[in-house]
This record gives structure tokens, sequence and C-alpha cells, in this order.
């Protein structure tokens, strides 16, 4: 094969690594790669702002588990994409950004549209890469996407200056990317796992404590089975949720600030406590000294750093975590004398315990005759979808909202900013999941806030017929702020009134979507339906009840157990 | 509590900017800290004194080794271990100090490396300790200018 110029090299280097969608926005830097794209057979989506093209390529990532690719230009090309990759790297998913630069020789000239992409984006990249020499162009792209997709995953940028794009190249021959100085460890140390299930063997009171690595490593079937064959209980965090099925008797919903009491109570309590592929964020421990306090701590991770660094550790495990719950199953069943029904008798007493509370507290709001409470629709969307769409959500009260109340049984199907907190994550996070699975219902759930935050994702959406739902919670107010403010101080609500907000309905219409208000908590279930039956993009504005609180609620810095009922 | 880490790390461009943004960005301390190429060219070596609890520089070497241009951490004051400082000094040398200078110079064999009517520039190379103790007689003589290489440390060869 003769040479070929570098754009042609990237294209082919994004084919082998089997991508066939990608997100962008063009400018002056990146034209050789757009006009490339456009006859490769690669779609490629252009967004309407480049944080939306790395959300999406973010949401594509979480639904598939495959590498989701942005490509933005230079300058505020790349710098408008930074609070995506952040959003990336805080949840461990694995995207691949390419940005272009100014060309070789005028790096570090403040030539125009230059910025220091890869300085900027140094601390919150997996591992970065400015690719200065032609030569290396092709090898450093197939490392980018080992590194984005292998051991903990992140994202990873590639900064492309025009002239190398621009260089005639000779196209290596693909091998596996070896890197000396990188080697993730998958499998569990086996000393450990005969440890740790004798650990669970010998606990009254154990605890899964589950977290994103469980989706993140595809280890859903191995937990639930190691929890049913047990019969442990199990919590998730915000990011683990779908990683066991929220609808089976053990679970307990998801824990930490915003948790059920169940949950809480269940981890204050529990004498064995076993983290797999969660890191004991603040939102999910309260005061730390106070978290587990009489447990005996297990935990799975496949980064080293996430073991020991909030909570001292008493089994360490590094691993991938399907590789080591695999693994604990395996010596389960090969353990002589174990029977299995013994150890779930030994568990029935704890379970009761379990049970009484979720009986005293369970997940509820009261009801109140019209005024449409914000939980009755996640119910009413988990009732009508099934509890099987994919459910997106930006950040605020309606995120919490939804984490209570919808019912995720699968993997992979709550896609939510859980480490940043990215409000405008929801709307095209929808649009790179929907782009993935044309034929899934996807459904963003909103607040009239977050939603104006990335709003013109809408025409994006529209132009690729990408028919998402979006549900709008509006309470008029930047809604989980208000409540830190209600709660904590004296009702002042600085800066947190939306004195203006759009009608989302016209909104709707103005982009060529279909527009549908719920004013009245006896339409929100026919407005549902509505916007379910339509082939197009809808927005559902939903009037909820304006002051209404996310509970139960640990305040910040408090023990798990001093939770806020209502 | 004090630690001297050795890492190997690629030498490229950006690698120690990876590193001191790790220190910088997760509030990580650095007394010291010094880096060159090793035998191998592509390889640097680097040296960096730090402090904190047992739990803090856990999470220091893991993360350390969490950087994909990091070949290798050792935390090399957890054994045995050699550690070197150079120290170029210039000392107020004037009619009157000049023979105390030297004496002084002469005990921490340091050399004079430059002079001037005024001055003596010295050099002197020890542990950390020593550094500071020939710091403390020379500073009521008069120091002008002080440059210090930071820690250098290699851990002992094993003695079987
Ligand atoms: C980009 C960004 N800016 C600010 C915040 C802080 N913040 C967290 S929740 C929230 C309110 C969100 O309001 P809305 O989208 O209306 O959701 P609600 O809480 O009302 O359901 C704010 C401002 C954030 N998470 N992200
Ligand atoms: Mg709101």
């Amino acid at each position: 094969m003769g040479k070929i110029n570098g754009s042609q090299a990237i294209i082919k280097c994004l084919q082998e690594e089997g991508v066939n969608t990608i997100f962008g926005f063009p400018g002056g830097a990146v034209i050789d790669l757009f006009d490339e794209l456009m006859d490769s057979g690669i779609k490629n989506v252009l967004v309407r702002h480049e944080q939306g093209a790395v959300h999406a390529a973010d949401g594509y990532a979480r639904v598939t588990g495959e590498v989701g690719v942005a490509l933005l230009t230079s300058g505020p090309g790349a710098t408008n994409g930074v609070t995506g990759i952040a959003t990336a790297y805080l949840d461990s998913i694995p995207i691949v950004v390419l940005t272009g630069q100014v060309p070789t020789a005028l790096i570090g000239n403040d030539a125009f549209q230059e910025v220091d992409i890869v300085g900027i984006t140094r601390p919150c990249t997996k591992h970065n890469y400015l690719v200065k020499d032609a030569k290396d162009l092709v090898p450093t792209l197939r490392e980018a996407f080992h590194v984005a997709r292998t051991g903990r995953p992140g994202p990873v940028l590639v900064d492309l200056p025009k002239d190398v794009v621009a260089t005639m190249i000779n196209f290596p021959e693909r091998k596996p990317v070896r890197m000396q100085t990188y080697q993730p460890t998958y499998e569990p140390h086996m000393g450990q796992i005969e440890k740790a299930c004798k650990t669970i063997l010998g606990a009254k009171r154990p605890v899964l404590y589950v977290g994103g690595g469980v989706i993140l490593s595809n280890a859903n079937e191995e937990l639930t089975e190691l929890a049913r064959r047990l019969d442990i209980p199990v919590t998730m965090t915000l990011m683990g949720l779908g990683g066991f099925p929220g609808t089976d008797p053990l679970s307990m919903g998801m824990l930490g600030m915003h948790g059920s009491y169940t949950a809480n109570m269940a981890v204050s309590q529990c004498d064995v406590l076993i983290a797999v592929g969660a890191r004991f964020d603040d939102r999910v421990t309260g005061r730390i000294d106070a978290f587990a306090p009489h447990a005996k701590i297990i935990h799975i991770d496949i980064d080293p750093t996430s073991i020991s660094k909030n909570v001292k550790v008493d089994i360490p495990i590094v691993a991938d975590c399907k590789h080591a719950l695999t693994a604990m199953n395996t010596w389960l069943t090969q353990a002589k004398d174990l029977n299995e029904d013994e150890i779930k008798t030994k568990h029935e007493p704890w379970l009761a315990t379990v049970n009484e509370w979720t009986e005293k507290h369970p997940m509820a709001y009261a009801t109140d005759g019209e005024i449409i409470k914000p939980q009755y629709v996640i119910e009413m969307l988990s009732k009508l979808t099934g509890g099987d769409a994919i459910i997106t959500t930006e950040v605020g009260q309606h995120q919490m909202w939804t984490a209570q109340f919808y019912k995720f049984n699968r993997p992979r199907r709550f896609i939510t900013s859980g480490g940043l907190g990215t409000m405008g994550f929801g709307l095209p996070a929808a649009i790179g999941a929907k782009m993935a699975f044309p034929d899934e219902l996807v459904i963003d759930v909103a607040g009239d806030g977050s939603i104006q935050m990335n709003i013109q994702e809408l025409a994006t959406a529209k132009q690729y017929g990408c028919p998402v739902k979006i549900a709008i919670l509006n309470n008029n107010y930047l809604g989980m702020v208000r409540q830190w403010q209600e709660l904590f101080y004296d009702k002042r609500y600085a800066g947190t009134v939306m004195e203006v907000t759009p009608d989302f309905v016209k909104l709707a219409e103005a982009y060529g979507a279909v527009g549908l208000r719920a004013t009245k908590a006896s339409e929100v279930e026919g407005v549902i339906k509505k916007a379910l039956a339509t082939d197009n993009l809808v927005i559902m504005d939903f009037t909820i009840a304006r002051e209404e609180g996310v509970f139960p609620m640990v305040p910040a810095g408090k023990a798990t157990t001093e939770m806020l009922l209502v | 509590m004090k630690h001297t880490l050795s890492v190997l790390l690629q030498n490229k461009p950006g690698v120690l900017s990876r590193v001191t943004g790790l220190f910088s960005g997760r509030g990580f301390n650095i007394e010291s800290l010094s880096v060159a190429e090793t035998l191998d060219a592509s390889v640097s070596s680097l040296t960096l004194v730090t402090s904190g609890n047992d739990a803090i520089v856990e999470q220091i070497t893991k993360q350390l080794h969490k950087l994909i241009d990091v070949i290798k951490v050792t935390d090399v004051s957890e054994g045995e271990f050699v550690e070197r400082e150079m120290v170029l000094i210039r000392v107020k040398a004037e009619s009157n100090t000049r023979a105390e200078v030297l004496r002084v110079i002469d005990i921490f064999r340091g050399k004079v490396v430059d002079v001037s009517p005024k001055s003596y520039t010295v050099e002197v190379t020890g542990s950390t300790t020593k550094i500071k103790a020939i710091i403390d007689i020379l500073k009521p003589i008069g120091i002008k200018e002080i440059v210090r290489t930071g820690t250098i440390a290699m851990a002992r060869a094993s003695k079987s």
C-alpha cells in the first residue's frame, strides 16, 4: 500500500477500532479530518456545542461499553469540551477525544485558536497525547483506544497539529498494543479471594456495596449470583444502579446522601461490607469514621488508588470486578463442607431486620391532590416503560428522584453524571445513547435549570432523527440548591429562583419537536403515554410541587444514620 | 514522616508536569525534587522528598504508579539508602573572614569553585543534614546566594 495522509490514517484507525459514529464540531484545525470523514462511512454527528459532543460520546460509551469518540477543533472547540472530559473522567467512562491543534511550527506562539489543551486536560484525562511527529500518529491513536478501554476506563485526549494530520505516511501494520508502563491487573490474588470468601461465610450481617465498577466490567450477573446464593442484601451507589436488579427482594436501593433508610442503616450495622467497584465517595460515606463502623471491609477494585483511599480496607482485592466475582463464585462452588442453605438460614434474622427497616421507612412520598409530585412522575415513567427504558438525567433533585423511584433492573440503563454532577449532561448523553441503540426508548429526566445548559442539542436530535423524550420536572427553581438553602440557610433562596423560564412547549415546537404539558396529577399518565406513542422528539413539561424535597437526606458531613426523613 | 521516593519515568515532554500536577492537584507535599536522565536516555530518574502519614504516602506511591509514563516507584526510605545533595553557596569572604571560611569549608570537605575580592563560591556535597549544618555555620558570616540541587537517593545494594 502506498502512502496516505494523516487524516486518512486517522479514519483507518477509527475503523480498526470498530468506531461507526463520532460526535464533532468543525473548525480550521480539523477541516481536513471532516473532509475525509465525509466519505468514510463513519457517521459524523454534528452537535451544536462541543460540550454536547463529548457528553454524547460519553452517553454512547455508557450504554454500549465501547469507546465513544468526539472530534473537536483547536482552541475554543477544545476548551468547550473540557467539562465533558472531566465528566467522563470522574465516572471512568472510556472515550477518545480528538482535538485539532495549530501546526507544530506555531505551537507556543499564541497562534490563532491555540491553547495548550494537553496541559489543560492533564488532570482530567486518564492520559493524553500531543502528536508532534506524523510517524507517531497511528501508534498513538491505537494506544489511546487501548488506554481508554482497559483497566479502569477513562477519557483519553489526542491533540493533532494540522501539519501532522496533513503529512503523508505509511500506515503501519496492526499489532496488539503493548505498553511497558501500563499493565492493569485483571486477575485477583487467589489467597485474597479465599480470605474474602471465608470472611463472608463467617458473617452474620453482610452487605454488598456495589458501584459503577460492576457495570463497567459487565459483572452484574456474577454479582447477582453471589448475592442470591448466600442471601446477601445489596445496596448500590448512584453509579451502580442497575448492577443488581432493583426489584429483587435483596435490593436495598441506593445508599448515601439520598439513599434509602434501609441501605444506610444496613451499612451502619453490618459486620462484613463487600465493596465491589465502588470508591467510598463522600456522598456515599457521610462522616467517614461513622461509615460501616462494625464491619470488616472487603474491597474489590481494578484501581489500587481507590483502595484504602478514604476508608481503611481489611481485605483488598486488586482486580477486574468480573474476574474477582467469578473467582469468588468458583471458590464457593468448590468449597468442601459448604452448605449454602445453612448460610442462608444464618442470614435470615439479618434479612428480617433489613425488611423491618424498609417497612418502617419505605421509599415513599405524600400525595397532594392534583399537585404533581415529582416522585409520582418517575413512578409513572417506570411503570409505563416497564422499567426498561434507557434513562439519562441532568443533575439536581430530579436526578435523585429518578435514582430513588425508577426501578432499574439492568445495567447500562441509568446514564447519569455521578462524580462531577454535570448539569447539561442528560440531553446530549441521551442523543449518544439513542445513536447507539436507535430502537431503544431513551428518556432524559431533566430539571428546568439543567435542561437549559445544553438545550441547543435539540437541533442535533432533530437533525439526526433521534427522537429522545425529555421529561422536565419543572419546579422553577434550581431545586437541589434551593433544598439546601431551605434546610441550612434559613430559606434564603439566593440565586436559585428561575424568574424567567422559557415556555418549554413552544420551545419544543420551535425545534420541530412535540411539546406536552401536565399541570395536574391526573394529566401525568396521559402525557407520558402520548409522548411514548409519538415518533418525534418530545419535551414533556411537568409542573411539579415547587418546594418538594429529596428525602431521606444525610446532611453533608453527618453520619449516614443521621438521616432527615421528611 | 519524611519519605524519599525514587521514581523512574519515561523521558518524554510533559511527564514532569504530570508528576508535579499530581502533587499539587491532590494536595501532597513536595519538599524537594530532582530529575535527570539515566543511562538509558529514554528513561529519567526522579528523586522526590515528601512527607505525610503512612496512608498519605501509600496513596502518593499508588497515584504515581498510576501515571502511565511512570515505570517504577520505590520508597527508598523504607530500607537502607544513600542520599546526597549538592549546594553552591556564595559566602562573604573579606580579609577578616577568609581564613575562617576556608577552615569551615575544609571541615565539610567542600571546594571553593569561584573567588572574588569579596566572596567565595563554595561547593559542598552530602546528606541533607550536612548541608543544613554548613549553611547554619556560614550564615552568621554572611551568605549572599545559595542554590541547592535537592536530594538524590539510591537504595543500598543488598549485602548478600
Ligand atoms: C454545571 C453545573 N453548575 C452548577 C451545579 C450546581 N447544582 C447542582 S444541582 C443544581 C440545581 C439544578 O436545577 P434543576 O436542573 O432545575 O434541577 P432540580 O434540582 O430543580 O430538579 C445546581 C445549580 C451543577 N451541578 N452543575
Ligand atoms: Mg428545577
